[in-house]
């Protein structure tokens, strides 16, 4: 029986580490959730967060720290008796058991009185739309189906806290896509918090509420799509937010701006953390677009259509690589000239090691 | 594989509408490499299937009386038809014990690093053989073996516990040569089934004792079963410590032995085929119930299907 009620206010972690053997896989990780909110661990593979969710769900000892849930420390608790949902990256559905007695598990668990189960696995079942399935094996169900059995066995018990281990990664992109918008939907329905692990930014940004990026076991940055989107502090997270522009320069100041050399040119962007000297300039590509005016000349390289737009791959004259967007034409072997807005142009202290 | 000889003979140029006769061939799985198991057939027809039909045949065929009066003889005399239930009475515990311990080893070693200095101490009793072995507890278990002389040292026992030469050594015996191949079968089910079924038993608040009951023997069924025909097969055939560490002549007279004597005691060789069917029959009846049982289970892969 689980210790730990629905009704909590916020979830804690405290300097939660967790080594393997001479590898630090998690390094001091502080966070707080609170009720409601979805939370995004974000980052590539090998960069924690996968570790931190398993340490969240009690499925691996921390090696220090402490996780405390409201007034009660639950790092301590196994995995049972935490009373969290968690959906598995292979959904993990129990293949010997209908989908009616996977959903149900969690409340027979509970010893919950037969009606009331019966009750809640046809609730939750259509909650994710899944009523006329109950009683197929999963072994029957098509890949976006189980991962819908995953998601309600995982909310039929109403945990307070729903631990998503990449369940989007093992379908095709329409149905990611549609299965996104359930997670949200799902999400708002149960009243808990989630958190939702993922190496896409496009998940992360469309579905939390906070984002944690993470890299090599510690949290680089947390914060609201927006924040993260359009002022990421480090050039890691910006890399992972879709700066491809993450070039070496060197910095000098302009007011309460920086100005950079990119390929000889002078370019206005703004301080992240940078002081005049060595720095990092990130750029988005759609950012960086050709003008007439613009400082920096580029020869075409390759450019493709998509949509309403060309993204095009250029290189300056000291054969520095720039990403590009252009809403005209462009054709590999044209000269353009690209420039930025200073406010889109971040400047970081930090060298960018890809 | 393409076989250009054998498409060039035999096999006329029909109109071009017709799929070939070796491609349709091949499309079932038959081409030139299908010749190989031609071997193998041959290896098993001379050494499995004759031997079997010759011993059938020739139980029919008794020294006098009858076709059936070898049947009707064994079953006519205690002291033949009860060795079936000598048998079982050894081979059955033996093979319960050996598939009830192994899967709680099973589960344990599944987490281990160090699995193949594990097996490979346990394989070594299965390479041994069973006579060595039987040679081995001979002395081990003994009046003045080791296991005596301890228990007397440390004061447990006043008197040696008599291990051989009864029940107790023929059932020990099977034990330790029967349980390393338990083992490893059931191993090879254990770590078959997808660890992060018992995960998402713990997430849903489930102790380790309903994840076992729930998850992951329902799960095992069907390759327990299966080692428990293999196992029982080997102890019901029990032979060679029957007679050294047993007593072959009273509580482990199990049916071999008495097989053996039929045929170079009496040399009734009619009689002692009749015998080797009768434990055939035996042990194919026990695992036709074992393969009938398992087909109430699920059997299914022990792990989600996409993934």
């Amino acid at each position: 029986m689980a210790v730990v009620s629905h009704e909590f206010k916020e979830l804690r972690l405290d300097g939660v580490s967790r080594e393997f053997g001479a590898l630090n896989a998690l390094k001091d990780v502080d966070l707080t959730v609170k009720r409601g909110e979805f939370i995004a661990l974000l980052g590539p593979s090998g960069c924690g967060k996968s570790t931190a969710l398993n340490c969240l769900a009690g499925l691996l000892p921390l090696s220090a720290g402490s996780i405390w849930l409201d007034g009660h420390r639950i790092d301590t608790l196994g995995p049972e008796r935490r009373g969290f949902g968690m959906v598995f990256q292979n959904y993990a559905l129990f293949p010997h058991m209908s989908v009616r007695r996977n959903v149900g598990f969690g409340l027979v668990t509970q010893r919950r009185p037969r009606a009331e189960i019966e009750r809640r696995v046809e609730e939750a079942l259509a909650l994710v739309r899944l009523t006329g399935q109950a009683d197929k094996l999963p072994g029957q169900i098509s890949g976006g189906q189980q991962q819908r059995v995953a998601i309600a066995r995982a909310v039929v018990v109403e945990p307070p806290l729903v631990l998503m281990d990449e369940p989007l990664s093992n379908l095709d992109a329409k149905l990611r896509l549609e299965m996104r918008a359930e997670i949200r939907r799902i999400h708002q329905v149960v009243g808990g918090a989630t958190i939702y692990v993922t190496h896409d930014q496009d998940e992360a940004l469309s579905l939390a509420d906070r984002i944690v990026v993470m890299r090599e076991g510690r949290v680089r940055q947390v914060g609201t799509p927006e924040e993260l989107y359009g002022r990421p502090t480090h050039p890691d997270v910006a890399e992972f937010m879709g700066y491809r522009n993450l070039l070496p320069s060197v910095a000098v100041a302009d007011g309460n701006l920086l100005s950079v050399t990119i390929s000889g040119a002078k370019v206005r962007g703004v301080p992240i953390d940078a002081t005049p000297g060595q720095v990092t300039v990130a750029i988005r590509p759609e950012d960086l677009t050709p003008a007439t005016d613009a400082p920096i000349p580029a020869k075409v390289e390759a450019a493709e259509y998509r949509g309403r737009d060309f993204y095009g791959f250029a290189r300056a004259d000291d054969g520095t690589a720039l990403y590009f967007r252009s809403e005209a034409r462009v054709a590999p072997g044209e000269t353009v000239r690209l420039g930025a807005p200073a406010e889109r142009v971040l400047v970081y202290a930090e060298a960018f090691a890809a | 594989m393409s076989v250009p000889e054998l498409a060039q003979s035999g096999v006329p140029q029909r109109a071009s509408h017709h799929v070939p006769l070796r491609v349709r061939l091949k499309q079932r799985g038959l081409d030139g490499v299908t010749l190989l198991v031609l071997p193998g057939v041959f290896v098993v027809l001379a050494l499995f299937v004759y031997p079997f039909l010759y011993g059938l045949l020739l139980s029919f065929a008794p020294k006098e009386g009858g076709w059936l009066k070898n049947y009707a003889a064994f079953f006519a005399d205690p002291f033949l038809y009860g060795t079936i239930f000598t048998t079982l009475l050894i081979a059955v515990p033996a093979t319960l014990v050996n598939v009830l311990v192994s899967i709680p080893v099973a589960l344990r070693v599944r987490l281990m690093y160090r699995q193949r200095l594990l097996t490979t101490i346990l394989v070594i009793p299965i390479t041994l053989g069973t006579v060595l072995v039987a040679e081995g507890l001979l002395t081990y278990l003994g009046p003045r073996g080791w296991l005596n002389r301890v228990l007397i040292g440390i004061g447990l026992i006043d008197h040696p516990v008599l291990l051989i030469h009864n029940y107790w050594g023929v059932f020990l015996s099977l034990v330790i040569t029967g349980f390393p191949f338990t083992f490893l079968l059931t191993l090879s089910y254990v770590t078959g089934i997808d660890p992060s079924l018992e995960q998402a038993g713990a997430m849903l608040g489930a102790r380790a004792r309903e994840r076992f009951w729930r998850v992951l023997l329902p799960l095992l069924v069907p390759g327990l079963t299966i080692t428990l025909a293999l196992s029982f097969v080997q102890a019901f055939s029990v032979f060679p410590s029957a007679v050294l560490l047993g007593a072959p002549s009273g509580p482990t007279r199990v049916i071999s032995i008495a097989a053996y004597q039929a045929a170079f005691e009496q040399y009734d060789y009619s009689m002692a085929s009749a015998i080797a069917m009768i434990m055939a029959a035996c042990q194919v009846v026990i695992v036709v119930l074992l393969l009938a049982a398992r087909g109430l289970f699920y059997k299914g892969p022990a792990s989600t299907g996409k993934g």
